[in-house]
């Protein structure tokens, strides 16, 4: 059996749920192929943060595009989504680390970001779990949090009332106009849109795509322990580097009171289990920055793969070796936070409109080349 | 610190105190794990008022060279052979070159209006709380739900001056008589069957009855209960309403024992598939306390390396897996059951997750990501058990919810060093650690 | 039966509650008349199921919130709180 589409979505997690209500709020003819649960791979097992992040520019661009999205639809998400804007502190322990958290503070001002600095003090008051003295944060208080498989299952939702149509099965191939379920079914389509995050590379093995395996806690309810999210500012070195396993304090607390505990990235482990020592050394991190959450309740443990590219930046826009293909993928550590930009960006560029940052830092194309090349 | 043991067993209710006892001997070093702070499990709670059995092998075990463990714990299994336990918010690693298994079983619980209500709890639940220290003398009890548990819980209640006002089965009356015809061949149940009936002469026993709403301000006040379509209502202190046990497979699910019907598969002398793995008791087959005492002791003798004497006491055991079959018909739940929950009604008491929710979905899996039921404290072992009966979700799903850590633990305890230096290390780098060159 | 050979005291929401040695913190809310916990959406609840596997009797006991109080005895001085 064949159907005709403007535009097939493989993956519904948040970014392929983002994409399909934005394809079917445009008016197009939009099918969604997931197989497994709406938003239940990499968007069930991230900590659900909406950040504004600065590891380049594009990134801060992207991130900070895409959190004023959140902001506007955020008066219409149901209160399943849980969204919350508690804002970010980066945690500064020396004065070092201040230096940094002044430089940053800079950086999100000129990209019309408002922070404010605290002191230790300030701090102490924001946040009277932490540990003291600490030197002082940075708050970014348009961050937010929320819950992803209820925010994915509302733009599913969206989407659907607007005429989309879902497709529960597995994708077998994608190419060509074509994409052929794993029951025979085969959808035509004008653009194809792969938004299977890190399994994306099952469809189209050249991807510069890897795994980037997390762990995370999540405690029973303490309501008020930690009121924002909490990262340190090596969190950035961590999301950064390439080669190694690292943990990076980042706390989360979500709005029923229960406390995400983060975060960790390993390369090369790509089964489930959960690593002890790496475990043991993420929470060693987060019992140094505050020491009495050793004694909360932990109640769950899980593991993630984030979809990780070499320079850090997702893939959004066109795949150069297959006109009919586009890809919205790679997006590591900030699936959430990006997936409403992402979605803008890639549909403003397959209808020809300007798109309101420019879209060139994320386009697929950037590693096509090298990949002719190898 | 790891402990180490030629034979641990994990739970210390008839089973598991069994098995340590027959398994304690020369030079085998036996330690028994228990969560509660005493050994007894459920049906042995509380030393006031044991039956002359519990207090035979309790003080046999008190008697013997078991290590005891109360108190603690098992919420992960790191590494073959070994678990790791909390006890008393430490962390306990343990080490075993034989592992016995006698986890027990948990009541079912079916929601219906008002179950959230205070004072209601389980048939075995409020036994287990009037056990534990609550007197129930002059006390209007109402015992509902399906299983010879509810005769035995009424009887004991009674026994301590709880006035019962109704025993409700859901069962019908043809069910029970045709497991009635089973039981009749063992003596010792018959007695106890007398025993029982006479124990809660006062109170009316209803067959295909159950209830179908509690009611109260703050705690329940009310019952209204039905059978065949007629409704009374009952004043009542307590109502202790449970449908039937489901086994306690975290464990053994989580050290990949296989399943068979829905219950740990073992041979004669309680070996499951995994090696060195022993089950004995209720994962294995709802069966009770006689049922239990022997497989564990024959888990107990086997472990021990004992296997003769093992394999005689196999032809014993044999003859009482008639009862668990029987008991498994009679105690079929009745369809309507699945009525009694209002879209309102709770179903995951953790995370407040109504019936209505719930049925939006297709499996429990998604019913899981997007209402957050089974994500609780309880990791689903009483919404799963609910929602397997009441959507007829897949229970292996539902069972692999429950993952390490199988009970909270302090976040302190989690990962592989025991003890943390973390002090010294600050964040002067975020914490990385240099693998394999990947690129 | 009736003798208490021995028997505790503890505070219960600021209530003395006296039980025998022995006894739950569970059963010494229920004897108080107060529930163990509040609820998501603010219901009281009190124990279901009496073996630590529903985890509705949670209660907040020294100062410790979630803590299980049907598998933990009465101690001299204890303070519970409804969690």
């Amino acid at each position: 059996m064949s159907e005709s589409w403007d535009v097939v979505v493989v993956g519904a997690g948040i970014v392929g749920a983002a994409c399909a209500l934005e394809c079917a709020s445009r008016g197009m003819r939009t099918a969604v192929i997931e197989g497994r649960g709406i938003g239940s791979g990499a968007t069930a097992a991230g900590m659900g943060h909406i950040v504004v992040m600065d590891d380049s520019p594009a990134q801060l661009a992207l991130t900070r595009y895409s959190q004023t999205l959140w902001q506007e639809l955020s008066k219409s998400l149901p209160a399943d989504v849980e969204y919350e804007r508690c804002g970010t502190l980066w945690v500064a322990c020396d004065e070092g680390e201040m230096q940094e958290v002044r430089h940053k503070s800079a950086v999100y001002a000129a990209a019309g970001v408002a922070t404010e600095i605290l002191d230790g003090q300030m701090l102490a008051e924001a946040e009277p779990h932490l540990r003291k003295p600490l030197a002082g944060a940075l708050l970014v208080p348009s961050d937010a949090v929320l819950y992803p498989p209820c925010a994915a299952g509302y733009l599913m939702r969206e989407a659907l009332r607007l005429g989309a149509q879902l497709f529960t099965r597995k994708v077998h191939s994608a190419k060509a106009g074509v994409v052929r379920l794993d029951d025979g079914t085969e959808l035509r389509a004008t653009r194809i849109v792969i938004a299977s995050g890190a399994d994306a590379c099952d469809l189209i093995p050249e991807l510069p795509i890897r795994k980037r395996k997390g762990h995370l806690v999540i405690t029973d309810r303490y309501p008020g322990f930690v009121r924002h999210q909490l990262v340190e500012l090596g969190y950035l070195k961590s999301a950064h580097s390439v080669t190694s396993d690292s943990v990076a304090f980042n706390v989360q607390p979500r709005k029923t009171g229960q406390i995400l505990i983060g975060s960790s990235r390993q390369f090369g482990a790509e089964t489930p289990e959960v690593n002890d020592r790496i475990l043991a050394s993420m929470v060693e991190r987060a019992q140094w920055y505050i020491p009495e959450i050793g004694g909360l309740s932990a109640i769950r443990i899980w593991t993630g793969f984030r979809a990780a590219t070499p320079d850090k930046l997702p893939l959004i826009g066109p795949w150069p070796e297959d006109e009919s293909l586009f890809l919205a993928a790679g997006h590591e550590g900030l699936g959430i936070t990006t997936s409403l930009g992402t979605a803008r960006l890639l549909v403003d560029h397959m209808m020809g409109t300007k798109t309101r940052i420019p879209i060139e830092p994320y386009m697929p194309v950037r590693f096509a080349r090298s990949v002719a090349d190898a | 610190m790891t402990e180490q043991f030629d034979i641990l067993v994990v739970g210390a209710g008839p089973a598991g105190i069994a098995a340590a006892v027959s398994a304690a001997g020369a030079r085998k070093r036996v330690g028994l794990v228990d969560d509660n702070p005493d050994a007894g499990g459920q049906i042995w709670r509380g030393r006031a008022t044991q039956s002359a059995a519990a207090r035979h092998w309790i003080a046999r075990l008190d008697g013997s060279s078991v290590t005891r463990l109360q108190g603690c714990r098992v919420f992960d299994a790191p590494a073959k052979g070994t678990l790791r336990a909390e006890c008393g918010g430490d962390r306990r690693e343990l080490s075993y070159g034989k592992l016995i298994l006698a986890t027990g079983a948990r009541e079912r619980f079916l929601p219906f209006p008002g179950w959230t209500l205070p004072n209601v709890m389980g048939a075995g639940g409020l036994d287990a709380i009037v056990r534990s220290g609550l007197p129930v003398a002059g006390k209007r009890v109402v015992v509902a739900g399906t299983g010879p548990l509810l005769l035995a819980v009424a009887a004991h209640l009674a026994g301590r001056g709880a006035k019962i006002l109704a025993i409700c089965e859901q069962a019908p009356l043809r069910q029970l008589i045709h497991f009635g015809a089973h039981l009749i061949r063992e003596p010792a149940k018959v007695l106890q069957g007398i025993e029982y009936g006479w124990a809660t002469r006062g109170a009316r026993f209803q067959t295909g009855c159950w209830p179908v709403e509690a009611h109260g301000s703050d705690k329940l006040e009310t019952v209204i209960l039905e059978q065949n379509r007629k409704q009374w209502e009952e004043r009542c202190d307590y109502l202790a309403c449970g449908f039937h046990l489901v086994p306690n497979l975290e464990l053994p699910v989580l050290l990949g024992c296989s399943l068979e019907s829905g219950f740990v598969a073992t041979d004669d002398v309680m070996r499951t598939s995994v090696a060195n793995v022993f089950c004995a008791g209720e994962p294995t087959g709802i069966g009770g306390v006689e049922l239990a005492l022997i497989e564990g002791e024959i888990a107990g003798l086997a472990a021990a390396g004992r296997t003769h004497e093992a394999e005689k006491l196999a032809e014993s055991r044999k003859q009482r897996l008639g009862f668990v079959c029987a008991l498994k018909h009679a105690t079929v739940l009745d369809p309507r059951l699945k009525t009694i929950a209002k879209d309102s009604t709770l179903v995951c008491r953790c995370e407040d997750v109504s019936f209505g929710k719930l049925r939006e979905h297709a499996n429990w899996r998604d019913a899981k990501l997007q209402t957050r039921c089974g994500m609780g404290s309880c990791q689903g072992r009483v919404c799963g058990a609910a929602a397997e009966f009441l959507f007829g979700w897949d229970a292996a799903q539902i069972h692999s919810s429950i993952r390490p850590p199988v009970f909270p633990v302090p976040v302190s305890n989690l990962g592989a060093t025991g003890k943390l230096n973390c002090q010294d290390d600050g964040p002067a780098m975020a914490g990385t650690s240099q693998s394999k060159e990947v690129e | 039966m009736h003798e208490l050979a021995n028997s505790v005291t503890l505070t219960v929401n600021d209530i003395s509650v006296t039980v025998a040695a022995g006894t739950t913190v569970a059963a010494a809310m229920l004897i108080a008349g107060v529930s163990t916990r509040r609820s998501v959406i603010g219901e009281p609840r009190g124990p279901l199921c009496g073996m630590g596997i529903c985890f509705e009797c949670r209660a907040t006991i020294d100062g410790v919130p979630h803590q299980k109080s049907c598998q933990i005895l009465c101690a001299d001085g204890m303070m519970v709180r409804t969690l």
